[in-house]
């Protein structure tokens, strides 16, 4: 009954308002950060290919378990990437509360972003915008992992990019993950006043220097992974599907020796 | 070296059934220190009698004469000709205001509701007795909170958010900013939760997206955001 006059009034019997709000502001914020620190480190896990083919390999099974397992078992990523899943449609969800949501509010703000030329009104849009994208995109992304976790490694996630034809869609992702995760942390320590020191207009200027240097870093590191994976995808592309076997791997077999390194 | 400015002013009477929005245009002389008020006036005075626009004090002081200025909101009597290298002004009415005509906004009903919505005076059981000196504060205390009372209510902020242009009942910086200088203030009894009450949801702290254009263009450099991120901090450790 009580939820029946809070949902009529729009606060509680008592003539409080909900905490709800509240809740909802804080988890979108923290579903965010998580997001934005695991792209971070994704980021550096997937450009393991830069260094070699046997250290992707090696990362690639390590997240399947291969330091307490005698046969790593994908399902195990499958679960993390479940998980982010999940994080990831609450944050979409949060954040969509905050997007325009008919012409007139989109026509205003792109009035206003067109006339003003305020940075963080211009990145907020930017924001919004490759979010919007990433309900797609990160979606997509995010079941392929789920449903293909043994296929990652560094013929298979290459063959995905070129035999595929996925790169088109990995570049436009990147894009979208670089720009939203990039603003979206530094727009979280603005929103929560971390890091302002003495002087918050002096702390967000040089917040806002890390972020463009962050976002360069990240965008630079992702395009020269694509880069590698596709290159990697064009050489193979006559064996499309066949799994990579590391070098030590190979070595042992051919001295006979049947064990796995 | 005098120039000719050109000064394009957005002109239309919402009150009036024939009344078109338009710009109109007006050539005129600079001079030395010439302020857009001093601008605005002389057109008013030589060119086009009925031209409105708002102010009062023309010293930066009353917050009448905010609008936009080349798409950005300023005071007028404190944004200077000069500084304009073209020579070209554009002026619009600020935004997210009943417009009244021409250049001239109602910000003092506006304020004048904010100010009630967030209950924006001392809240105490105690009498007070005016013959009496107030209790004393912490002079950085008393410093930090009168630092926000220096809010001129101009609606500049209100005019640069993009939140409030999106979402007609946010209640804006100026807002929250006086529920930060009251939550600061020690002669206000107000527990965090009955200023939760006053602006615990998505029109208030909780609907601001921090894009900080408030911030960046309060004429009086308040510190905007780092007052909204302490109210929306305290307001979300609640339970």
């Amino acid at each position: 009954m009580s939820d029946l006059i809070e949902g009529f009034l729009g606060k509680s019997i008592e003539g409080k308002k909900s905490r709800m709000p509240a809740k909802l502001d804080y988890l979108q914020s923290a579903t965010g950060l998580f997001l934005g620190l695991f792209m971070w480190g994704h980021m550096f896990f997937v450009s393991s290919i830069l260094i070699s083919k046997d250290f992707m390999y090696a990362v690639t099974k390590f997240f399947e378990g291969s330091a307490f397992l005698t046969n790593p078992q994908p399902w195990l990523v499958s679960i993390v990437v479940f998980v982010v899943f999940v994080i990831f449609i609450s944050h979409a969800l949060l954040g969509m509360r905050k997007l325009p949501i008919n012409f007139r509010q989109w026509q205003a703000y792109r009035t206003h972003m067109g006339m003003m030329k305020h940075d963080d009104t211009s990145l907020w849009y930017i924001q919004a915008f490759t979010g919007f994208a990433m309900f797609f995109m990160g979606s997509a992304h995010l079941f392929m992992m789920m449903t293909k976790a043994h296929e990652i490694g560094p013929f298979g996630s290459a063959d995905r990019m070129y035999s595929d034809f996925m790169w088109p869609f990995y570049l436009l992702l990147l894009l979208a993950v670089e720009f939203h995760g990039g603003i979206g942390l530094y727009r979280l320590c603005v929103k929560w006043g971390w890091f302002e020191g003495e002087d918050a207009k002096v702390s967000r200027k040089n917040l806002k220097k890390a972020k463009w240097a962050v976002t360069v870093f990240f965008l630079g590191l992702g395009l020269l992974t694509l880069a590698a994976y596709v290159k990697i995808g064009y050489a193979h592309k006559d064996h499309a599907g066949e799994r990579y076997k590391p070098t030590a791997q190979i070595e042992m077999q051919y001295d006979g020796n049947k064990v796995r390194a | 070296m005098s120039r000719t400015i050109t000064i394009r002013a957005m002109k239309y009477n919402p009150q009036s059934k024939i009344s078109k929005a338009h710009f109109a245009e007006y050539k005129l002389e600079e001079t030395d220190g010439m302020t857009l008020f001093i601008a605005l006036t002389k057109i008013r005075e030589t060119m086009d009698a009925d031209l409105s626009f708002d102010f009062v004090c023309r010293a930066g002081i009353c917050g009448s004469c905010g609008m936009m200025v080349n798409g950005t909101p300023r005071l007028a009597c404190r944004t200077l000709t000069k500084d304009f290298p073209d020579g070209v002004i554009q002026l619009m009415p600020m935004p997210a205001f009943k417009l009244l005509k021409d250049l001239s906004v109602d910000t003092g009903n506006w304020m004048n509701g904010m100010s009630k919505r967030v209950e924006s005076w001392i809240h105490t059981n105690h009498k007070p007795d005016i013959s009496k000196l107030e209790a004393p504060m912490e002079p950085k205390l008393a410093d930090e909170t009168f630092e926000l009372d220096r809010c001129i209510e101009c609606g500049i902020c209100v005019a640069a958010c993009g939140t409030k242009l999106m979402r007609p009942n946010f209640v804006g910086a100026v807002g929250l900013n006086r529920v930060a200088r009251f939550a600061m203030d020690p002669h206000d009894e107000r527990t965090d939760e009955d200023f939760y009450e006053l602006i615990g949801d998505d029109d208030g702290i909780f609907g601001c997206m921090s894009l900080v254009a408030c911030e960046d263009n309060c004429p009086k450099h308040l510190p905007l955001q780092s007052k909204i991120a302490y109210m929306r901090r305290k307001l979300v450790a609640l339970r």
